[in-house]
């Protein structure tokens, strides 16, 4: 167990590397620079040029990219050029409420999509299934902006039931969470289908009948944890993908997290800011997807054998 | 010698793309309480989706008719709640490949005593006598055991855990569904002495469903040979397999190599099986009958009483 656990954090330092330098290549590849954008359109080609030095951009790129993995070695990642203050004290400010959202839409997503999967997954090819499966392909095809404004108008608008947008009490992390949690709730809903039907047609759900088990009893004892496996791998996945959404739903809901502080750093061109909150994302996504291998050999104790041998 | 099990005109049908397939086709025998039947016949001829049609565990979309009475009570006409009842505690079933009938992620110990905490006894309780059935089932130390996952057991100590699991409700009649097929060959002759003990101890009904003669031969005291669906001949063990009324029990028994004597090779089967999707016309068997004649091309025989005990479906089976 150990040995797998170090090994695969070892990938994952290659990983961070990669994303690291990725990120720097992109900010650096896309139109506009920092300083012009940070002067206005009135500054004077020498203040231009005295900021830019300043920020220490005026270096050749692969100089830059040295000294910048430098600092990422040592977990430095300047000061964020618009706020003048250290750019990853800026992510860590908006990390709680971005954390919120993603825990709340998780929570959502499997409670839902759990139900949803059992569901349908147990009774293949009934009505219930093709209502789940019809329903679940219309929920993973909505796009998230898309979804997030129809909320707004039949929940916001329409019934004046839940604030449209901002933070700060409980309503209003609601629709938010939901729009974010609707796709995430298909898949899950679709894989857990899947892999219900599957697990109740392995020769242990017979034995399992064969000692006069109802269905329910034979669905929640025998076939729900053999079908959780796949499950979890695509929550851990999933929850790190749920980053990504992120950015996207805060954006609709005026949500105060690393989303929208990510959009409003890549429009001013901040750049330490965007490489900050890459860096954070790339290495919570990676604990996620580490978590859910570890879930994963605790449920089907094959697994742990493999693993120990 | 009263009788267990009655099966009589038994049918299955099983959906398939041309419409329903007839894979069970009015089949008839009876389980004595205290006895073993072997059912006997090649894959396809309908021998498991009989087993499956009495302890009601037929794929869906399967379809039943004729009759299947439990010690007097007709099973095919009671409700799911009662024919859930039954299954575990009456009837219950061993299953051909041990290692997939056993849930990977659940312990042994909890597996043979579900039936028995689903049913009210105390922890307690139920580890005393998972104890006990694993012990008699002829696994060592089953103390130690209990605690073990499928995968850590040998081929041969599965299925002695699927025996277990089995007497855990204790069943009346026990249908083993090829139980040793799956096995290596020196484990398969000690299950089915264990099977055979248990069964002459505890005074189980039995049906031993298998493609083997020579399982059947040794653990049956009746057989019923089926071929594509229909019974072929059935009677007591013995006497079939001595004197078979049927061209194909004969053709079975021809088949079996013995070991002691060097005969040449044992003679196979010609032709292929018939299956109840591509069944031929009057005796399912007359392609590859080597008494066949044009009545058998036309018209199915019946099954018919041919001595005491003995009944086939051949035109001819006094000279089989």
């Amino acid at each position: 167990m150990t040995r797998v656990v170090v090994k695969r954090l070892l990938v994952g330092v290659l990983v961070m590397w990669g994303a690291a330098s990725l990120i720097f290549v992109i900010v650096r590849a896309a139109p506009g620079d920092p300083a012009t954008l940070l002067l206005g359109p009135d500054a004077a080609p020498d203040q231009i040029r005295e900021l830019t030095a300043k920020l220490g951009l005026d270096r050749p790129l692969p100089v830059q990219y040295v000294s910048y993995l430098g600092d990422v070695v040592r977990l430095r990642f300047g000061d964020s050029y618009l706020f003048n203050r250290p750019a990853m004290a800026e992510v860590f400010e908006r990390m709680p409420a971005t954390a919120e959202l993603m825990l709340a839409s998780t929570a959502i997503a499997v409670i839902a999509g759990l139900t949803l999967g059992l569901i349908a997954g147990g009774r293949p090819g009934k009505v219930v299934d093709r209502v789940v499966s019809a329903g679940t392909i219309a929920l993973q095809s909505f796009p998230t902006f898309w979804s997030g404004i129809m909320l707004i108008l039949i929940f916001a608008l329409a019934l004046r039931l839940l604030p449209s947008a901002g933070s700060g009490t409980p309503a209003h992390l609601v629709l938010p969470a939901i729009t974010l949690a609707l796709p995430f709730t298909a898949t899950v809903a679709r894989l857990t289908r899947t892999s219900v039907a599957e697990t109740m047609r392995e020769q242990y759900i017979n034995t399992a009948r064969s000692k006069g088990l109802t269905e329910r009893q034979v669905l929640l004892g025998h076939a729900l944890r053999n079908s959780l496996i796949p499950v979890v791998t695509i929550i851990g996945l999933h929850m790190g993908g749920l980053m990504g959404g992120a950015v996207v739903v805060e954006n609709v809901f005026a949500w105060p997290g690393v989303g929208t502080l990510v959009v409003d750093a890549v429009a001013n061109r901040d750049y330490t800011v965007v490489q900050a909150a890459t860096f954070l994302v790339a290495g919570i996504v990676m604990i996620f997807n580490l978590a859910a291998d570890l879930v994963y050999s605790q449920l089907d104790p094959r697994i742990r054998l493999e693993s120990a041998a | 010698m009263t009788d267990a099990l009655e099966v009589a005109g038994l049918v299955v049908d099983l959906p398939g793309r041309g419409g329903p397939v007839r894979v069970v086709d009015d089949v008839s025998f009876d389980i004595p309480a205290a006895t073993t039947v072997g059912l006997i016949g090649e894959s396809g001829s309908g021998k498991t989706m009989t087993a499956n049609a009495v302890i009601d565990l037929l794929p869906s979309g399967a379809t039943t008719g004729g009759s299947l009475r439990w010690r007097g009570e007709e099973l095919l006409r009671a409700s799911r709640a009662r024919r859930r009842q039954v299954r575990g505690h009456e009837i219950a079933m061993i299953f051909q490949d041990p290692l997939a009938a056993l849930n990977p992620t659940q312990t042994v110990g909890r597996q043979v005593g579900e039936i028995l905490r689903r049913a009210g006894q105390s922890p307690q309780q139920v580890r005393s006598r998972v104890i006990e059935l694993l012990d008699r089932a002829g696994i060592p130390e089953p103390a130690a055991r209990l605690r073990s996952y499928p995968h850590e057991f040998s081929g041969g100590m599965r299925q002695r855990a699927m025996i277990a699991l089995a007497l855990a409700g204790s069943p009346a009649l026990l249908l083993a569904d090829e139980p040793t097929t799956a096995l290596d060959v020196t484990v398969q002759a000690r299950i089915l002495r264990l099977l055979r003990d248990i069964q002459e101890d505890e005074g189980l009904a039995m049906l031993l469903v298998s493609h083997d003669l020579r399982v059947v031969a040794h653990v049956a005291h009746q057989v019923v040979v089926m071929y594509a669906g229909r019974v072929a001949e059935r009677g007591p063990t013995s006497a079939v397999l001595r004197e078979p009324a049927h061209p194909y029990t004969r053709a079975l028994v021809d088949s079996v190599p013995a070991v002691r004597t060097r005969t040449a090779l044992a003679h196979p089967l010609p032709g292929t099986p018939a299956t109840p999707a591509n069944r031929p016309s009057g005796c399912a068997f007359h392609p590859r009958c080597p008494i066949a004649r044009e009545v058998c091309r036309v018209e199915q025989p019946s099954v018919r009483s041919v001595g005491s005990g003995r009944w086939a479906a051949c035109h001819f089976a006094e000279e089989a």
